[in-house]
């Protein structure tokens, strides 16, 4: 047994800022993390992140507010505005935070942060280093949290929480390096593992981010929100579906059909590329159905070689550099061939504004929680500003749930159960390992990423959705029947992978559920049966709870407040 | 369907204890079917997945941004998902650990020791002015000098190919010095001679012998051998006439 104050799961931006919080208000913390946290995916995070900081030209009565205004509308509504109006507050303290922690932010001519237009947002609002924004942001803070003296389990991959008597007692965890599982013991434990992308097949995610965070949540009996909502970037490469940033539109780039249209003129005639995520998705994918992709195929061009060499080079380099590595196309020369891709979770851990669930001692920061902040549809450049907000909050609630009265160190039995129940759940995976009858996890994973691709992307419907939920129910009945191929001790990816797929299958599942039942259309949810929103019957969240038949529905009611739900246009 | 041979290293801590490290030195051969593109690192999954549950290595971003997949590929440093099978010719793919360093398994090495001279050398902006209410002011001529260190990502391929990190154990090596000039030269660092003593010790810079490998490691094209030679000029300068910075 291990045993520290808290213990914050995964080593990515909101992680770290939860465990930086803590640390600096004095309480033991530890990361544990599967990858170095420099590692995380955090770090692919590219055009940046939004502060109403007024620094650009036209921006200099940008506020809050505006902020505010245009994320829930970006959000279709959906968000709580009482959480919008807190993160987008937050903003400007925790971008000068970063800065003041050696974040290297791109800068205007008189010394202050940059910022470049992005989509959905009134004002050019998105402060950014280069097209590597994530990177630097998370960079920055690994070396303060090696500061702050955070404790860091790195390659431990956490497989269960521990809860005793409804409370959250700490986590089991498999040492990738020595071999064999751990119970950690805490009093309290932050959930920031990212999102869900790799349920899907053509994800832009890194493919750590699975969900198996959300889904030890889920199983502990914490409900999932607002699944369905699952954002897919207009740009992914075509190829591998790697991520091109919005800012190579922000910066000015055009989306080109095989036409050699500027078709988002039919779209969003005001916004044009800059129209938010899912409106720009939809407009891509309808101009590929409908015959008018590239040579009439399934993809269309991101066109950048307007912008000149010198602002390629100097403000999209990353992006360059991934075009001419992993497509063969070098941005200045040639325009880029592009398809919408999944790309983050909107929908997760329900939390309240502090990070906290309905589990005493279990809270969520980041990617895998649902605030919610994005709503339908998150405006690019909110989910970094999510992680560090949500991020210094939940580790600040913490310490302020460790401060309160209650015996400390509780919950041992408990933790030997838990490390048990996960030595046992290896052994019977280990046990079938060749057997006849044992379901190969690949062959699962393939059909989830398939089914989940082809059923619920960026148009739905009832009738294949049904299809789809029917393939996702059989997944889930045959996940129970895997077996290993390896049962070593150090480092063991197939066990790693193959205990992540059962949470896949079942965060995906409700994924599948929620968009079947949501009869309406709402930011990136968009149904071709149920082409409208409709607030008289779906302005809530979707709840999703846990059984072993799949997930129980339930709803919640959305927060308004500064702002009425209208019609959205760009 | 084209085919890609793999010759992949392995290396199982658990069988070489009980065969008096027998297993160290031995390599398995695959055979990875693939449609139209093939990434080494698309490759070692298929391997994993399809051919030998047993294979491990590391992985994350697959987009060439986390530094995780750094692997000797037919003897050249390589990030495992920028490698396009491709365009590394006809014969079969030679995947290897990062050499002259402890292996944890297979192509896992031990990164431990890497990680611990990060750490050591202060990696962080020191300030000891108070701060602004807003952004510490920066010009874009200032900014620019990070350009390029800013952007390592600890793969550790520099490190690895390091004659003097092989011949000195405590030296710090190139990422951990590229990490301290990023801060050196960063207008808002008010270090002074804070950080001197991490890097201006028999750990720091006086072990670079300016042979480059480091220069031709690196995926990202950098520079820590100029990062180096820079830090110890800063040092000397420091030293000798009592300079700050």
């Amino acid at each position: 047994m291990i045993y520290h104050e808290l213990v914050v799961v995964g080593g990515g931006l909101a992680g770290l800022r939860a465990a930086i919080e803590a640390k600096k208000q004095g309480v033991d913390v530890a990361i544990i993390s599967q990858v170095w946290p420099g590692r995380s995916h955090s770090g692919a995070a590219q055009g940046g992140v939004n502060a109403a900081l007024a620094n650009h030209p036209e921006s200099a009565d940008d506020t809050w507010e505006k902020h505010a205004f245009d994320t829930v509308k970006g959000s279709d509504y959906l968000a709580d505005q009482d959480a919008v109006a807190q993160m987008t507050k937050d903003a400007i303290s925790i971008i000068y935070e970063m800065e003041h922690w050696g974040c290297p932010f791109s800068r205007f001519d008189d010394g202050r942060i940059a910022q470049r237009p992005f989509g959905g947002a009134g004002y050019p609002r998105t402060c950014y280093g280069a097209d590597k924004t994530g990177h630097y942001m998370l960079h920055t803070l690994v070396e303060q949290a090696v500061r702050a003296g955070v404790t860091m389990y790195v390659e431990w991959f956490v497989s269960r929480l521990v809860v005793d008597d409804g409370v959250c007692r700490g986590v089991v965890a498999y040492d990738m390096i020595k071999g064999g599982f751990e119970f950690f013991q805490s009093e309290a434990v932050v959930i920031a593992t990212g999102g869900a992308g790799r349920t899907y097949g053509n994800s832009t995610n890194a493919i750590i981010s699975t969900g198996y965070g959300m889904a030890m949540a889920y199983y502990a009996g914490v409900p999932l929100k607002d699944l369905e909502f699952v954002q897919f970037h207009p740009t992914g490469l075509l190829t591998t579906n790697i991520l091109m940033t919005e800012g190579a539109r922000g910066e000015g780039g055009y989306l080109v059909n095989g036409l050699g249209e500027r078709f988002m003129q039919k779209y969003a005639p005001k916004a044009m590329e800059l129209a938010p995520r899912d409106i720009t998705s939809r407009s891509i994918q309808t101009e590929i159905n409908e015959g008018r992709g590239i040579d009439g195929k399934g993809y269309v061009y991101l066109d950048l070689r307007h912008l000149g060499a010198q602002k390629i080079l100097e403000q999209l380099p990353g992006i360059r550099d991934l075009a001419i590595h992993f497509e063969g196309v070098d941005p200045i020369e040639e325009p880029i061939p592009i398809v919408p891709s999944q790309h983050y979770s909107m929908g997760g851990i329900d939390t309240d504004m502090d990070g906290r669930t309905v589990l005493p001692g279990l809270y969520a920061a980041g990617e895998c929680a649902c605030v919610s902040v994005h709503g339908a549809n998150r405006l690019g450049g909110n989910s970094l500003l999510e992680t560090v907000v949500f991020g210094r909050r939940a580790g600040a609630a913490v310490v302020e749930y460790l401060g309160g009265p209650g015996a400390k160190r509780q919950g041992a039995a408990a933790g030997e159960a838990a490390l048990k129940a996960a030595h046992a759940r290896v052994e019977e995976l280990a046990a079938r390992a060749g057997t006849p009858g044992a379901e190969d996890p690949y062959v699962i994973r393939a059909g989830m990423t398939t089914t989940m691709k082809d059923h619920f992307s960026v148009f739905r419907e009832a009738s294949a959705m049904r299809v789809g939920l029917d393939k996702m129910m059989e997944l889930k009945r045959r996940v129970k029947n895997v077996g290993l191929r390896y049962t070593g001790g150090v480092f063991n990816l197939d066990m790693i992978r193959t205990v992540e797929l059962e949470g896949m299958v079942d965060v995906a599942l409700g994924i599948a559920a929620g968009a079947l039942n949501r009869t309406e259309s709402r930011g990136s949810h968009s149904r071709t049966d149920f082409p409208d929103r409709d607030d008289a019957r779906w302005l809530n969240h979707t709840l999703a709870f846990n059984t072993p038949d799949g997930p129980r529905l339930d709803s919640k009611a959305v927060t308004l407040g500064m702002f009425e739900p209208q019609e959205r246009t760009y | 369907m084209p085919e890609a041979k793999f010759r992949v290293k392995r290396y199982d801590p658990e069988q070489s204890a009980v065969q008096n490290g027998a297993g160290r030195d031995h390599y398995d051969e695959f055979t990875v079917p693939y449609e139209s593109s093939l990434t080494v690192l698309e490759g070692l999954f298929y391997i994993q997945e399809s051919l030998d549950g047993s294979l491990s290595f590391r992985y994350c971003c697959r987009a060439a941004v986390c530094g995780s997949c750094a692997m000797y590929i037919n003897g050249t440093y390589r990030l495992a998902c920028q490698t396009n099978v491709r365009h590394l010719g006809d014969g079969p793919i030679t995947v290897e650990p990062m050499p002259h360093l402890p292996l944890v398994k297979d192509l896992v090495c031990d990164m431990t020791d890497f990680f611990a001279k990060y750490e050591y050398i202060e990696p962080h902006l020191m300030r000891n002015s108070k701060v602004p209410d807003k952004e510490i002011t920066q010009s874009p001529e200032e900014r620019k000098k990070l350009d390029g260190p800013i952007d390592c990502i600890l793969c550790g391929c520099c490190y690895s190919s390091c004659p003097s990190v092989w011949g000195e154990d405590n030296y710090l090596g190139p990422a951990a010095l590229l990490k301290a000039y990023r801060f050196e030269v960063d207008s808002r660092d008010e270090a002074k001679k804070a950080r001197l003593p991490y890097f201006d010790n028999e750990r720091g810079v006086y072990r670079c012998h300016t042979i480059t490998n480091c220069v031709e490691a690196c995926p990202k094209e950098l520079n820590p051998t100029e990062a180096i030679q820079w830090l110890k000029g800063a040092a000397v300068r420091r030293r000798l006439l009592g300079r700050a910075k």
